[in-house]
């Protein structure tokens, strides 16, 4: 094993501004976005009074669970003591505030009155736990951005252990809070739901290491840095590993809510006649973000293939993006039980009359909002990898440290 | 005095360079003194003439609530919810986008709603507004403390502190608030409205400012005759709406909750 030696991502300048040039550019389109949303009024959005969380939402949410993921790799390196994942560790928590920050954009970019952010900074209700997310959000970039210090300066290397689990620890409550922001609420059947909290823990391992796989595998793959087929097999057996946990918890919910009677509608609209949301859920969510990607990475040959790998964590990327959809919109679009054993047959605001889900289509100010956020994510990191050394040089087997835990640790039983 | 100032000018002689002059600043500390009253004095004096019930602080002894007799309440009949347009100036709302859109957009504080027993098929009628719980979902989860209820029960928002993120709208289970999603023209004094704040039924508060003894809604459903909604205290056991509370069986929508809310249905 040699020593681990990190560079900046040193891309020819044309390469590297021309991407930059393009993050920008979809940045300007999200600002232009989000100016035109705000100056008429959300009507020019999908949103309404029944679907008050939309498009924007989806990014937003995806990208702050994706942060806390993509943080799992330092975590695993430095908590977990696993070697092979330390020169990981720094590339880990750029992607993580950066995708954090990305995310929080877009939500603060659909407030309503986003001017009065000052307002969220300075009157808290602590009873909400929205108020506890912006400690939650505020303190996790604080936390690994000390964490990428003591990996990276040498004199923080003593407060490295103590920083890796108090960011482990903070990332467990940030990801637990966003879920719970559904989870406790009672008035929505498919929210009303503690299981959301973990649930949403378990998706953010494996989106955030899908989004850590490709960017490493891109920035790598853009200089002809190696990544050796240990590493490989090491990331593509923790995104099966993750991927499987997810898909554990979302049959259990849907199993809990199905042994619950008066959770019976609910899941025969979402699995069965829910129109976009049914098939959000069954291909997009079940089929093509869980089952093909896992696949895919069990298979004894295509695993083995990079182009597959990456196509993997692509299609766990799109499935995040459908669960998120249906967990965020299709909840809210299926109609809330205020009279059970009544049908409404006629209604001033859209009460589900018959039983209708309330309407919504994205429109696309919100979807290039939410592109904006992920390029911000992406920009920062882009920019982050440039001028820092946040990359190891290589990855090849020779490099990486072997699998075994406490190398450094001393020997029970001296050699013979 | 005399000899102060003497005081005072012998010092200056001999510090000149620290010196004060007391009758100046005591000159132009009385011209500004005098001035800043005579600036405020008329608005002290016409804010105590208007007083009355509007400075008094809101206080427990009272809770507002409403009741309904869904028996009362006729089929096809609106006069509540176009009172309530009227009152709070939502009848100036201007579409924007498509109708059907627009539909689902613009801001309703109160709606009718036509039920029918999936079993016995018998029909319901009632209106649906802000139900001012007890534990109101909304407050719990607003993170600036713009969702608020007052000490007298009534439910609202604080449109200063609302940064329209609409966590309350995810949390009411009686879908009771809208968002305001175009901008606002020509609104009413008494019910300033504003493009992206969430904002829901308040039982005409600027009528319990002013001391005014109903809502638009029960006015309006009085004066069609069908007098389907009560208005009261109902922490005075002698008001109307405690006595029929007492009278007749009625029940809280999503009772399962145990929100106590401050509106109540008969007949449902």
């Amino acid at each position: 094993m040699k020593r681990v030696v990190y560079r900046e991502w040193r891309i020819p300048p044309e390469r590297y501004w021309s991407l930059l040039g393009f993050l920008a550019a979809l940045i300007g389109i999200a600002a232009l976005s989000f100016g035109y949303m705000e100056h008429q009024g959300h009507w020019v959005s999908g949103m309404n009074n029944s679907v008050v969380w939309g498009t924007p939402h989806v990014f937003a949410v995806f990208l702050i669970i994706a942060a806390s993921g993509a943080l799992n790799i330092a975590s695993i390196g430095t908590v977990f003591k696993k070697p092979i994942y330390k020169p990981l560790g720094r590339l880990s928590g750029l992607l993580a505030v950066a995708m954090l920050m990305g995310g929080l954009l877009v939500l603060v970019m659909d407030l309503g009155r986003p001017e009065r952010l000052i307002v969220a900074m300075t009157n808290y209700n602590f009873s909400s736990i929205f108020a506890w997310n912006i400690f939650l959000y505020t303190g996790f970039m604080a936390i690994v951005i000390a964490y990428l210090w003591s990996m990276a300066d040498r004199q923080g290397g003593p407060f490295n252990y103590p920083i890796g689990i108090l960011a482990l620890v903070w990332r467990l409550a940030l990801t637990t809070g966003t879920g719970s922001i559904f989870g406790f609420l009672v008035a929505r059947q498919a929210y009303d739901a503690a299981i959301l909290g973990p649930m949403f823990v378990a998706l953010s391992f494996a989106y955030g290491l899908a989004v850590f796989m490709l960017v490493l595998m891109f920035g790598f793959e853009e200089e002809g840095r190696p990544i050796g087929p240990r590493m490989m097999r090491r990331l593509r057996n923790l995104l099966a590993l993750f991927i499987g946990i997810a898909l554990y918890f979302t049959l259990i919910y849907h199993l809990t809510n199905l042994y619950m009677a008066k959770h019976d509608s609910l899941e025969h609209w979402l699995l069965l006649s829910g129109g976009i949301y049914t098939v959000l859920f069954w291909v997009g969510w079940i089929l093509v973000g869980s089952l093909a990607p896992m696949w895919i990475l069990y298979h004894p040959a295509l695993s083995q293939k990079r182009e597959w790998i990456i196509g993997a964590c692509a299609l766990v990327i799109v499935g995040g993006f459908s669960a998120m959809y249906v967990i965020i919109i299709g909840s809210q679009a299926f109609p809330m039980a205020m009279f059970p054993g009544h049908t409404i047959l006629e209604s001033g605001f859209a009460d589900g009359v018959n039983g209708a889900a309330a309407p919504y289509w994205p429109t696309i100010p919100e979807i290039l909002l939410g592109i904006g956020g992920v390029a911000v994510a992406l920009l920062i990191t882009a920019v982050g990898v440039r001028v820092l050394q946040f990359m190891p040089e290589s990855l090849a087997d020779d490099v990486v440290a072997p699998d075994e835990e406490t190398l450094d640790a001393a020997p029970f039983a001296k050699p013979a | 005095m005399n000899e102060n100032a003497t005081r005072i000018a012998s010092t200056s002689d001999e510090t000149p360079a620290s010196t004060v002059d007391a009758g100046r600043r005591g000159f132009i500390g009385t011209a500004a003194g005098l001035s800043a009253a005579a600036l405020v004095a008329p608005g002290v004096f016409l804010h105590s003439v208007s007083a009355d019930p509007r400075t008094e602080p809101v206080t427990d002894s009272v809770r507002w609530g409403l009741l309904i007799d869904t028996a009362k309440c006729a089929d096809g009949c609106s006069a509540c919810v176009d009172a309530c347009n009227r009152e709070n100036g939502l009848d100036l709302q201007e579409p924007h986008g498509s109708e059907s859109k627009w539909e689902h957009q613009k801001a309703v504080w109160i709606r009718k709603v036509k039920l029918q027993d999936n079993q016995t098929g018998r029909i319901t009628n009632l209106p649906m507004m802000c139900q001012h719980c007890e534990h109101p979902p909304c407050v719990d989860v607003c993170p600036t403390g713009a969702s608020f209820k007052r000490a007298d029960g009534i439910v609202m928002v604080d449109r200063h502190l609302c940064i329209g993120c609409r966590y309350c709208m995810m949390a009411c289970p009686y879908k009771a608030r809208s968002f305001i999603h175009q901008p606002t023209t020509g609104q009413l004094t008494a019910v300033p409205r504003g493009k992206g704040c969430v904002e829901s039924c308040n039982l005409c508060v600027h009528r319990r400012d002013n001391g005014e003894e109903s809502t638009a809604c029960v006015d309006a459903c009085a004066q069609e005759g069908h007098g389907a909604i009560v208005f009261g205290d109902l922490k005075d056991p002698d008001s109307t709406i405690s006595q029929r509370l007492r009278e007749i069986p009625s029940r809280q929508i999503r009772e399962d909750l145990v929100l106590n809310t401050g509106v109540r249905y008969a007949g449902v």
